[in-house]
């Protein structure tokens, strides 16, 4: 298994601020890799340091076996890129942009163009000023997925979508996977990273605090087990890895740790289960289990 | 009035964003005036000098027509001023017209004023606000400039005459500048509009002053500068002048709340039709990309300068039609050359082509950094095009531009005075005079590369540095400043064609200088961060 982009101790400074402070990111070709995170925590940042726009104060970064700074020319004719913030020229249509910048990247797919502007219903004849945010994000994304490129990054291409353009999307990503394009896809949006990404990585404050397949991260976090028994469940209290137990007569409700849930399940089946729902940690509860603290309250304050 | 509401707070915000723009502005006209004031008075001192000097500008066309009449030939505060006056109110108009447009059609497009529209401001707050900033600099600009003139001795009537003059230009400005954003949704359409504007009723009173006593001098009172300068300062003080001025900004101001009131948020009167569904064979590369953006621009301002060299060398066979006396003659040739009154004002008119065209190249150069800064280089930077091949598609417009300007001009003007001479030598010779300009226009398109790789955030300084450069030439002579100082000024090495020896070594100087510049500023590009 090769890597697409591989990044290991990241820093990048602007004036005092770390927007980066030591990041590892690793995402494997082939794989739909999700970049996850809440506005600020550095996912812009980081893809544009990807992109050799922003140049790194410290730490490695490898792009398609390339160095990003250096090898612009040649890395970009391999990568379509939508930003986050799709500002285009508001004297040129939507069909010119596309078109100048799939030529830029060395050619698109003509078919591919006319079947994407028809997917995402847009008007190419149109002037980018007359745009709105939705429609100037589908002219980079028909711009993007056209050309014939190995490497997608997408900086939250979905914000100004509504939720058919965004299903059109998501189609053409897993399509696109499919096919052996590898994506990078930062997003706070947690069920379109759920529904598209093999891996994740969530990012803090400019480090990575987690990161790997949705089953490796739900392995480290809790299910959720509701279950109708046979008699009062005693003794599951005291049970390594059973947390938040609450009872009431013949019911339990528990948050068990992944790696001892086949045990306990061993034991509420010997008091006899006569309903049982396990729930694997969504996305979301995997996100706030980071951020915990951070909901909490302000804790960077601490007095020196 | 409702429609009304937050202006104050609107003038509050724009005065905090203009907080060094504007005093930098009005301290440099101020500077400009009274440091002219203050060297004349001490060179002028006796009226037989004056009358010689005034009565030599007034006979002489090309004078007139660039700077305006003279009215009382003995007047101290007049033969002070007479360069400041027309083409220092024209300084005045470009700073209203930009601050309105500025605060009103940028906002509009950039997308602000819908987030500050949606508050509780009225429907007219922006434009009042815009209204009242650059009419109330005006204002102060006009006081400040009359204390200043009375400060090194001129007459106080005249003075305080004299500062309303720029106030005036600077207020019908504004009115005319609120009335171009409301036709236009580009704020840089809309400063083409009101600067266009500008150029013409600057044309229009040059043709009323330069016009023989049948001839069509009402065409002065075409132009709200010729109406300035019939206010007349230190020759009579015509105050009601004044209200022809302040009549046509009401008129101007009523007819932007008239559009302003029939208009949608970030509609122009001007529609976009549908265009091309493909890019077209031209739109390939940077270049491609960065021809299409400024084309426009490249275009109007070639037009432009083919018509004033026209003009130009139409105007040279009428310099020295009255001149009298030894010191006239001395005067002319000290504008601008060695041989020869025509040769002397073709050289001196070029010069300030050259200048203008650096106003261009100043302009397209700082074009990478707003396409920068508007988010717009960093889809193109994403793709296979390296960050020195995108900057260079904006610099050869600006180098090339410039160029093929002043090629224009001195083609135009020199195919004009060859009608006159029946010489075909002098298409040579006056195109020429304009080629040797070119360098000098490069150093400056290379100062502002330099500062968009090296300090990016200081890349409007560019302007800055321009009428420094116009200001060592315009006023370094009279203020007799060192050598040294004149010599900073790129446009001081270029000889002085036609008429001069051709020099080429300040030549090949000003293209290292504006070469190693690029280079500093293309070396500089490649390091630094996006965005």
């Amino acid at each position: 298994m090769t890597t697409a982009v591989s990044v290991a101790g990241l820093v990048k400074r602007f004036g005092r601020t770390r927007a980066l402070d030591g990041l590892d990111l690793e995402v494997r070709t082939g794989e739909v890799h999700g970049l996850l995170g809440p506005n600020g925590a550095g996912k812009s940042t980081t893809i544009r340091v990807l992109l050799g726009l922003l140049r790194a104060d410290a730490g490695t970064v490898r792009l398609l076996e390339g160095d990003p700074w250096r090898d612009i020319a040649t890395l970009h004719r391999r990568l379509a890129y939508v930003p986050g913030d799709v500002s285009l020229w508001p004297n040129l249509t939507g069909g010119e942009v596309i078109d100048l910048l799939g030529r830029l990247r060395g050619g698109l797919d003509p078919n591919r163009r006319a079947d994407l502007l028809a997917r995402f219903e847009l008007d190419p004849t149109t002037k980018c000023r007359a745009y709105s945010k939705g429609n100037r994000q589908k002219v980079a994304l028909v711009a993007a997925l056209a050309s014939d490129v190995e490497l997608l990054l997408l900086d939250e291409p979905t914000a100004g979508l509504d939720p058919l353009m965004d299903a059109v999307f998501r189609e053409y990503i897993t399509q696109d996977r499919d096919r052996g394009r590898t994506v990078l896809l930062s997003s706070h949006i947690l069920s379109e990273v759920e529904a598209l990404a093999d891996r994740v990585t969530i990012i803090r404050a400019g480090k990575a605090v987690d990161s790997g397949t949705l089953t490796d991260l739900r392995h480290l976090t809790r299910t959720a087990v509701v279950a109708d028994l046979a008699a009062p469940p005693d003794g599951i209290a005291a049970m390594p890895g059973v947390h938040g137990v609450e009872v009431r007569g013949n019911r339990l409700r528990a948050d068990v740790d992944t790696d001892r849930l086949g045990d306990v399940l061993r034991q509420l089946t010997a008091l006899g289960v006569r309903s049982l729902t396990c729930q694997p940690p969504t996305l979301e509860e995997l996100f706030l289990r980071h951020y915990a603290d951070q909901l909490a309250g302000p804790r960077e304050k601490v007095p020196a | 009035m409702t429609a009304l509401l937050g202006t104050g707070a609107l003038v509050r915000l724009a005065l905090r964003r203009d907080r060094i723009l504007l005093p930098v502005w009005i301290v440099v006209l101020v500077v400009s005036a009274a440091g002219s004031a203050a060297a004349t008075i001490g060179l002028y001192s006796s009226v037989a000098d004056r009358v010689q000097l005034a009565t030599t500008v007034d006979n002489t066309s090309s004078l007139v027509a660039l700077y305006g009449r003279i009215y009382d030939v003995t007047s101290l505060g007049e033969v002070s001023l007479f360069k400041m006056g027309g083409l220092g109110a024209a300084m005045v108009a470009v700073l209203t017209l930009l601050t309105v447009v500025r605060h009103t059609r940028t906002e509009e497009e950039s997308g602000r004023l819908e987030l500050l529209g949606a508050t509780p401001v009225g429907r007219y707050a922006p434009l009042a606000a815009a209204l009242a900033v650059a009419m109330g600099t005006s204002l102060v600009l006009g006081l400040v400039t009359a204390l200043a003139l009375i400060g090194v001795g001129l007459p106080a009537a005249g003075s305080v005459a004299f500062g309303m003059e720029w106030a005036g230009v600077g207020i019908a400005f504004a009115a005319l500048a609120a009335l171009a954003a409301q036709l236009t949704r580009s704020a840089r359409i809309a400063n083409g509009i009101a600067g266009a504007t500008l150029a013409v009723v600057y044309v229009l009173r040059a043709v009323g002053d330069t016009a023989s006593a049948g001839g069509p001098t009402w065409l002065s009172w075409l132009s709200p500068i010729g109406w300035a300068q019939q206010l007349r300062p230190y020759a009579g003080n015509r105050w009601w002048a004044l209200a022809i001025t302040l009549g046509f900004a009401v008129a101007a101001t009523a007819g932007a709340v008239a559009l302003a009131a029939r208009r949608d948020l970030d509609a122009g009167l001007i529609h976009d039709r549908p265009g091309p569904a493909h890019a077209s064979a031209r739109l390939r590369g940077p270049f491609g990309l960065a021809w299409r953006l400024q084309r426009g621009l490249v275009l109007v301002w070639t037009a432009s300068f083919v018509f004033g060299g026209v003009v130009i060398g139409g105007l040279a066979a009428s310099v020295g039609d009255f001149l009298t006396g030894p010191q006239a003659q001395e005067f002319i040739t000290e504008l601008g050359g060695q041989q020869g009154l025509i040769n002397a004002f073709l050289s001196a008119e070029l010069a300030i082509l050259a200048v203008i065209a650096s106003v261009y190249g100043i302009q397209a150069a700082l074009r990478m950094r707003s396409e920068e800064t508007a988010l717009h280089a960093e889809p193109v930077l994403a793709t296979a095009t390296g960050r020195i091949r995108w900057a260079w598609s904006h610099i050869v417009i600006a180098l090339a531009g410039s160029a093929v300007m002043l090629t224009g001009a001195g083609l135009a003007a020199g195919v004009a005075r060859a009608a006159d001479t029946h010489d075909a030598r002098d298409i040579a010779r006056v195109l020429g005079g304009a080629l040797v300009q070119v360098p000098a226009v490069w150093v400056l398109i290379g100062i502002v590369v330099a500062l968009y790789g090296l300090a990016p955030r200081l890349v409007s300084a560019g302007w800055a540095v321009l009428v420094v450069f116009l200001l060592l030439g315009e006023l370094g002579p009279l203020l007799k400043l060192r050598q040294w100082a004149m010599d900073l000024s790129p446009f001081t090495h270029v000889p002085r064609l036609p008429g001069a020896p051709v020099t080429v070594v300040p030549l090949i100087w000003l293209a290292v200088v504006a070469a190693g510049l690029t280079a500093a500023g293309l070396a500089g590009f490649r390091r630094r961060d996006i965005g």
